[in-house]
């Protein structure tokens, strides 16, 4: 157990970690979240990541005001297309175009076009060796951030979308409030997921000297295998096999799949936690990397 | 004019030739560019392959309409695309420097940091068209209308970018509304508006109109029947809508421009 | 040259006040009855706090801004109606923000420049090399803009701002933030200028060495109005108890506004 300056106690105020090393956040588990500094932090680091982008409300309205225009214009597609084929995949129509208004509200959320961290900024100059320095780990730092801002988005640019869907088409909604805890737990899983991948294509920049291929590499999988464009269920033969086993797959389809109720809950959200673990597993060795090349070598 | 035509060619050649600087990166950014472009066609030959007809349109059907209104769409994109970010010049004090310069600002910021990368969107909506029109089997004597109608379109949609930059002078803050209508219209164009409902094509003939970008010209070269059952003249009105669209623009552009001057940013 | 006549130019400002919904509008003058006249060959400072105008003054003597009342002439032009025809009079230099462009490199900017203001092809390649010899461009000519150090940027503006010799050339803090060096290359250059070429000079700054070293004439705006209009040694005289003319500026904008001996103004 590393020296934490006595945490454990209830009189306890001042915490200090050993100089560069992150909190080690097992043990930090044995404790009440509200005790634990790490999980202040993380939630001011939450809190702080809302307001900030909430200063930018025009631009959310605006968001907004697209999505839905899009939602419409694709709804539209789907529809003609399940008259042409009633049934298909499972769905039928009013699920085919719930599930085109669920995937514009997760635009905001899941930043399905790329951007929301400052990160890539931040490689691309080099500020990101003053992160680096700080005793925590940059990655949850980020994450904690990016669910700030994807809570504000979720309540600015993926309600207001789904209302309008709803008024103009008629949408199908969970059945009981299982489902719609079921259908949280896959939308934070599937933020988590789309965070990860995020991340690392921002720490791309660090050994790409471009990384403009590379985000325009991360934006069409993402649109593609995501189910942004269409539903994966329609996917033919070994595309629609191999699309559903990706990652991008848990960022909108799965997601989207629970809500509608077209999916085993259990292996839905595995599959998201799963693919979480991996990538920010992935992310903890970059950042290792990344630390390596900027802090120690000056990179 | 022929000056303001001489400069934005300038500022666009000395562009392309610094980009050529670096070959490497162009063309895997061209490639990128043609790919992003390339997964809506693929949406809609997953689409054909559920069913081989889709609101009354066959598949090369569909890709003609999608081909022309591409190929218009990313043409006004290439030369008119760059103004959704006025309302970062404007912030950043960039649109005051081109204010400085003997030219006009709009030239100057439709051909600022032009890319030869976004020929590669061009590319690909060309290539579509190419591969559906042997398979249409149409009277090559409606020919003609083709070129009228990526002309048009070409036209209309650089005015709506226009209106939309224009808007900017006002919005500073929300340049993404203009987004739902710039990028909306080349969505909605991509498919047969007999895909929409009765009221939303009544608005993209009558007040926005982007039913004469492909919809109604590519009604008399295929022949068909509209679904909506508007006046058969529509189907020749594209020029007098790309003329009005592009009198529209010109004076919005105007109008944004002196409220700039006069209250200052 | 420069000819300000009663010129007023009023703001709304719409702020959102913490606490309250609704944002409130608040009218802001920033340049209120500004009159002086600037007269050919003359090198004119124009001092002042930050807010105090200046910005204000210099946009709507390039035209980008409209005046709300009062008249402007620039090289005998309306700056707001001939805005055009006045840029190819004028050189405009900021030292904040470059006029070149950003990505390019610098012979490219020159050229792109030379284009734009319709330079002659021989007279462009000379005066060109002239001022790639006095500011010492040589070693950075192909550099792209973003590259080049603040000093060697502020000398790629000089150049471009005077390549095609217009007879007004107005810089924005042109010295800010350069190294002792530099600042003398600069001042040297634009004394250069006025002297040998007769450039009409107005030269916005905060340093005040700018302002002993090259201006015959400085004029100081305070909130919006002329506090000071005459020739340096005045503008030292009428605070005679300070010593330095840092001091005696710092006074000036203490006391806040106008300054009861003010000077009839370099007429020329």
């Amino acid at each position: 157990m590393p020296d934490n300056g006595g945490a454990s106690g209830p009189t306890a105020r001042k915490i200090t970690f050993p100089a560069g090393r992150s909190p080690p956040t097992i043990s930090w588990l044995l404790l009440p979240p509200w005790r634990c500094p790490t999980f202040a932090l993380y939630f001011r680091l939450f809190r702080y990541g809302f307001r900030r982008h909430a200063t930018y409300r025009a631009a959310a309205v605006a968001g907004a005001f697209t999505n839905t225009v899009f939602g419409v214009l694709r709804a539209y597609v789907l529809i003609a297309l399940w008259q042409a084929r009633p049934g298909l995949a499972g769905y039928d129509v009013a699920d085919a175009v719930t599930f085109c208004f669920l995937t514009q509200a997760f635009i905001g959320p899941m930043q399905v076009f790329g951007g929301g961290l400052e990160l890539s900024q931040r490689v691309r100059t080099g500020d990101v060796a003053i992160d680096l320095i700080r005793p925590a780990s940059l990655q949850l730092w980020t994450l904690a951030e990016d669910l700030g801002r994807a809570t504000w988005l979720f309540v600015v640019r993926s309600v207001p979308p789904t209302l309008a869907g709803a008024a103009l088409f008629g949408i199908v909604t969970p059945s009981g409030p299982l489902a719609w805890a079921a259908f949280g737990a896959s939308v934070v899983l599937g933020v988590i997921v789309s965070f990860a991948l995020r991340y690392l294509v921002a720490l791309s920049a660090c050994w790409v000297l471009d990384d403009r291929g590379v985000q325009s590499l991360s934006l069409v999988m993402t649109l593609f295998f995501s189910g942004m464009i269409l539903p994966l269920v329609i996917f033919p033969g070994w595309l629609g096999a191999l699309a559903q086993a990706l990652p991008w797959a848990a960022i909108v389809q799965v997601p989207a799949d629970v809500y509608l109720g077209k999916a085993d809950v259990a292996a839905a959200l595995g599959f998201q936690a799963l693919w979480a673990a991996a990538l920010l597993g992935a992310g903890t060795l970059a950042t290792r990397a990344v630390r390596h090349r900027v802090v120690i070598q000056g990179g | 004019m022929i000056a303001n035509a001489r400069v934005y060619l300038l500022l666009v050649a000395t562009w392309m030739r610094a980009a050529a600087q670096y070959p490497g990166s162009l063309a895997l950014l061209t490639l990128g560019s043609f790919v992003v472009n390339a997964l809506d066609i693929a949406a809609i030959w997953i689409i054909f392959a559920h069913t081989p007809e889709l609101a009354g349109f066959t598949l090369p059907e569909v890709m003609f309409l999608y081909g022309t209104a591409g190929v218009s769409f990313a043409l006004a994109d290439m030369f008119a695309g760059n103004t959704d970010k006025i309302g970062s010049y404007i912030r950043s004090g960039a649109f005051d420097t081109m204010m400085i310069r003997p030219a006009s600002p709009f030239l100057q910021v439709a051909a600022d940091r032009f890319s030869p990368q976004r020929f590669g969107r061009v590319g690909q909506a060309a290539v579509v068209l190419a591969i559906a029109l042997p398979r249409l089997g149409i009277d090559w004597s409606r020919a003609w209308m083709i070129p009228v109608m990526i002309v048009s379109g070409f036209v209309i949609f650089v005015a709506i970018w226009t209106i939309a930059g224009a808007a900017q002078f006002l919005l500073t803050d929300a340049p993404e509304v203009a987004n739902a209508f710039t990028y909306g219209g080349g969505q909605l164009t991509q498919y047969p508006l007999s895909v929409y409902g009765g009221e939303l094509v009544r608005a993209v003939t009558f007040i926005v109109p982007l039913a004469f970008v492909n919809w109604q010209p590519g009604l008399y070269v295929l022949d068909r029947e509209d679904p909506l059952g508007l006046p058969y003249a529509l189907r020749f009105a594209s020029p007098a809508a790309a003329l009005i669209m592009a009198l529209l623009a010109a004076l919005a552009w105007r109008a944004g421009l002196r409220r700039y001057r006069s209250t200052g940013s | 040259m420069i000819d300000l006549d009663g010129v007023g130019r009023t703001f709304v400002v719409r702020r959102r006040r913490p606490g309250r919904l609704r944002r409130e509008s608040r009218a802001v003058e920033a340049v209120r009855d500004l009159s002086f006249h600037v007269s050919p060959g003359e090198f004119v400072g124009y001092l002042g706090p930050n807010g105090a105008g200046k910005s204000t003054t210099i946009k709507m003597l390039i035209g980008i801004l409209t005046p709300t009342s009062g008249r402007i002439r620039v090289a005998g032009l309306d700056p707001s109606r001939r805005r055009t025809t006045l840029a190819r009079n004028l050189g405009v230099v900021f030292g904040q923000r470059t006029t070149l462009w950003w990505d390019l490199p610098l012979k490219d900017s020159f050229e792109l420049t030379r284009l734009l203001y319709k330079v002659d092809r021989e007279r462009f390649r000379r005066r060109l090399d002239e001022l790639c010899e006095r500011l010492d461009l040589g070693g950075f000519i192909d550099t792209p803009v973003r590259q080049l150090s603040l000093g060697q940027r502020v000398r790629g503006d000089i150049a471009a701002a005077l390549l095609h010799d217009p007879p007004v050339l107005v810089l924005d803090e042109p010295t800010i933030g350069l190294d002792v060096v530099s600042k003398a290359a600069v001042r040297a250059f634009l004394r250069e200028v006025n002297a040998e070429r007769g450039t009409t000079v107005l030269l916005t700054t905060h340093d005040l060495g700018d302002i002993e070293r090259l201006c015959r004439r400085v004029m100081l705006i305070d909130h919006g109005r002329l506090a000071f209009d005459g020739t340096v040694d005045e503008l030292r005289a009428s605070v005679p108890e300070e010593s330095s003319i840092e001091d005696v500026v710092a006074r000036i904008y203490l006391s806040g506004g106008v300054r009861p001996p003010m000077a009839a103004g370099g007429t020329g």
